[in-house]
């Protein structure tokens, strides 16, 4: 303690000690924000959907409508199926908080229990894709092949390293680190926002457990050659070798030419 | 005379032996005691070409030790190596052997990004460097070729770097090829055919890869080190330039010799550059091409960019608009044996701001000689400031070339600050013709605004912040002179007055002339002067006698 008592006054004293409180309470959020992983399940009872359709009506109806049949200020849900709904309401992008070019993840609003009413509820009005199979979802396809499909269908928009990117007017294909397999296979199957729909046609299921494997992969295997400066390509790069490479090489001869003139 | 002057010269040492035997075979004494007497002023900012230098020793280095593995052919084959994400991937062998290296090979990815590195830093030197260069003046009489040179040398690196980026036929440069493609074609009547000459057929072919390994390792390198070998010589020929100061004129050069001093941390140095790449390299990735996956015609990522140094083209090709004001850009002309179409929505943006850059940048040494009617030698630099209009210019170009470069990242921008990509797009489109304006102006003002700083420091002094309360109930701020040396640097500067037309054997002043004058009077109208010996001398006599002349005052009326 008297070390450290001896060190307050140090010139960096205060910045450590700002260092340690951002990452003390980053820290803490962190831990306290991490949200539940959503399970599969795929049988609705007469119970869950009347609680569904109560859920629907207080929070959803305002939108969506009454009996999910759609307004001017959002698309009818009738045989969107239960995929679409676990994915929207899972991943906390409905209900949105505000119109605006596409819903934005947020912590999620209903629990599991909640999730799989409303999704009983709307898959009850018509037939949609389902919640998918945990077969499908496992992880355990092939890598290579996922990683075929994933850069002719999807890197477009995603980023070949599923680092996300830009569409238009605001909208924007999200980063894919961190996203559960099933919602993986739930945002293929029902095309939220912007994203097309991949129907079992285009992109058969045991492709799609590829490309989810392919993810899988690619996040579990980190980067090979060091940090990866956000999987952006070249932008970060040359932002990198312009701030850092060459301010240190700054610094560098700064100091070789300080002792004299 | 004496015998000593017969016997021969008998080392003690084995050093001594060794250099004395060499010396009288080659003559390499009268080279060193030539180079090593070679003095060089020191500033940081003379580094920047030291740098380049170093980069590319740097590049040659582990360029040659990637020669040894990769293999620039573009036969299929089966990726088999242990990679698991394109295990039983089909992939060109120049992508296979790419791979290879970056995770079979010891140390492969290791090299592969010291590599890629140090060409990012060999081509952000060299601008820096040009930078320097320009800002401070050094391009003038007699620097004026080896300025050319440097353009020169800046766009073989821009060429070396773009053939590298595209060897290891990952799906990243593919794209890139694909676009420098499409500009080739855009070029009227013999586009197409340049493009099937470069290709070898239809776009991507399968000699490309090979082609561009030649370009890379053999001819742009080697045109690069003739460059060099030219571009130190005439450093060499003309001395190195420095900043003014007291004691410092256009026949002398004030620093340290070559040997010791200069030689010892110029060593240093590419130690350092190299420790600086490897230390990147060993902890930051670089064209990760595992991600990228191998080329193929129809996917492509987003995110797809150039290297830093061809970005600036790349944004021009995204703020090209395909209609302008209800009329599209492309046309397609029908001539009596076909149609022909005409992209000018790729052809202009491709080749207009890189031809207005690079016209303007090997042009420049002249216009201001043009202008200034200034023939002499120069190598003492102007600061800056003392150069307004110059540093203006400058700061314009610096502006549009930065909005072309920030426009090739216009995707990233919209999803990393939250805005819409069409607005970025439009607001890139209106500054890239707004913000060289801008800067122009904004960079004049400050530089003029500068030199009357300095212009006040150097007859007043300083402010200590010190007021002291004159017997009369006064107050005053005390203000301290500078001493000689500082204000030697702000009043010894070269100030040219704008010059009117001159009229030629005939007394006619010539168009030519007239317009001269007309630019004459554009740099130079609103000029700062430097301060005058006898004005100096005014200002500080007047100022020490005002306070004791009140004090004074004050005792006289006691």
């Amino acid at each position: 303690m008297k070390a450290l008592s001896q060190k307050r006054r140090h010139p960096l004293a205060a910045v450590a000690l700002l260092l340690l409180g951002l990452m003390l309470t980053g820290g803490l959020y962190a831990v306290a924000t991490t949200a539940n992983q959503a399970k599969a399940a795929t049988t609705y009872s007469a119970n869950d959907v009347q609680e569904g359709g109560k859920l629907f009506i207080a929070n959803c109806a305002t939108c969506h409508g009454m009996g999910a049949s759609g307004s001017p200020d959002g698309p009818s849900l009738v045989g969107v199926g239960a995929a679409a709904v676990d994915f929207q309401v899972a991943t906390g992008r409905m209900p949105m908080q505000a119109q605006g070019p596409q819903a934005l993840q947020k912590p999620r609003q209903f629990n599991d229990e909640q999730t799989h009413e409303l999704a009983a509820y709307v898959a009850s009005l018509g037939a949609g894709p389902a919640i998918p199979e945990a077969k499908y979802t496992d992880g355990g396809g092939d890598a290579a092949n996922g990683g075929v499909l994933f850069r002719v269908n999807c890197a477009m928009c995603h980023n070949a390293a599923a680092a996300g990117g830009a569409l238009t007017r605001g909208k924007f294909a999200p980063a894919l680190a961190g996203v559960s397999n099933q919602h993986i296979y739930e945002a293929m199957v029902t095309g939220p926002q912007n994203m097309p729909v991949f129907n079992d046609a285009n992109i058969t299921p045991s492709d799609k457990r590829d490309i989810i494997t392919f993810l899988d992969t690619i996040e579990a295997t980190g980067s090979p050659g060091g940090a990866a400066l956000g999987s952006l390509g070249p932008v970060s790069e040359g932002l990198f070798i312009w701030i850092a490479g060459l301010g240190v090489v700054i610094a560098f001869t700064v100091w070789l030419t300080s002792r004299t003139s | 005379m004496s015998t000593a002057a017969e016997t021969p010269y008998k080392p003690a040492t084995a050093t001594g032996r060794i250099t004395d035997f060499v010396d009288q075979r080659v003559g390499g004494s009268g080279l060193l005691r030539e180079f090593g007497r070679k003095v060089f002023p020191d500033h940081w900012s003379f580094m920047f070409g030291e740098v380049a230098l170093y980069s590319f020793v740097i590049l040659l280095l582990s360029g040659t030790f990637l020669t040894f593995f990769f293999d620039p052919s573009m036969a299929e084959s089966v990726y088999n190596g242990s990679y698991v994400p394109l295990k039983g991937v089909d992939m060109s062998v120049a992508m296979n052997s790419t791979l290879n290296i970056s995770f079979d090979i010891r140390g492969g990815l290791f090299m592969r990004q010291v590599h890629h590195w140090s060409a990012l830093l060999f081509t952000a030197s060299i601008a820096v460097h040009m930078l320097r260069v320009f800002f401070t003046g050094a391009f003038r009489k007699p620097r004026e070729l080896n300025w050319v040179v440097g353009g020169v040398l800046l766009i073989l690196s821009l060429a070396d770097g773009f053939t590298g980026y595209s060897l290891p036929d990952d799906l990243l440069s593919g794209n890139g090829l694909r676009i420098i493609q499409g500009v080739i074609s855009s070029i009227p009547v013999i586009g197409t055919y340049i493009s099937f000459f470069l290709f070898g057929g239809e776009f991507p072919g399968t000699a490309i890869i090979g082609r561009l390994y030649v370009l890379h390792i053999l001819l742009v390198p080697a045109m690069i080190l003739l460059m060099i070998a030219i571009h130190l010589f005439m450093v060499v020929v003309h001395k190195h330039t420095q900043y003014p100061g007291p004691g410092r004129n256009d026949r002398n050069v004030v620093g340290y010799p070559l040997g010791p001093v200069y030689a010892a941390k110029a060593g240093g140095f590419f130690f350092i550059i190299f420790g600086v790449i490897a230390a990147i390299a060993a902890l930051f990735t670089i064209n990760p091409i595992w991600n990228y996956g191998p080329y193929d015609p129809s996917p492509i990522s987003a995110g797809t960019q150039p290297d830093w140094y061809i970005g600036w083209v790349d944004g021009a090709l995204r703020l090209m608009p395909g209609w302008l004001l209800g009329i599209p850009l492309e046309w397609n002309i029908p001539f009596p044996w076909g149609v022909n179409t005409l992209s000018l929505n790729v052809l202009i943006p491709a080749l207009v701001p890189a031809g207005i850059v690079f016209t303007v940048l090997f042009i420049y040494p002249w216009i201001e000689r043009w202008v200034t009617k200034d023939d002499r030698e120069h190598h003492v630099l102007d600061r800056p400031r003392n150069a307004p209009t110059r540093t203006a210019i400058g700061m314009a170009g610096f502006t549009f070339y930065c909005v072309l470069w920030a426009a090739a990242s216009s995707d990233l921008i919209a999803t990393h600050f939250n805005v819409s990509l069409n607005d970025v797009i439009y607001w890139l489109r209106a500054l890239l013709f707004l913000g060289p304006i801008v800067a122009f102006t904004v960079t004049k003002r400050i530089a003029l605004a500068l030199q009357r700083k300095d212009r006040e420091i150097a007859l007043h002094g300083r402010e200590t912040g010190r007021i002291v309360r004159l017997p009369h109930g006064e107050y005053q701020e005390v203000h301290a002179q500078v001493d000689d040396y500082k204000r030697f640097k702000l009043v010894g500067y070269e100030s040219p007055e704008p010059s009117a037309g001159v009229p030629n054997r005939n007394g006619i002043v010539t168009k030519q002339e007239k317009r001269r004058a007309l630019l004459s009077r554009f740099f130079f109208e609103d000029r700062v002067a430097p301060a005058t010996p006898a004005e100096l001398h005014a200002a500080h006599g007047h100022g020490h006698e005002e306070i004791e002349a009140s004090d004074k005052t004050k005792e006289v009326a006691r």
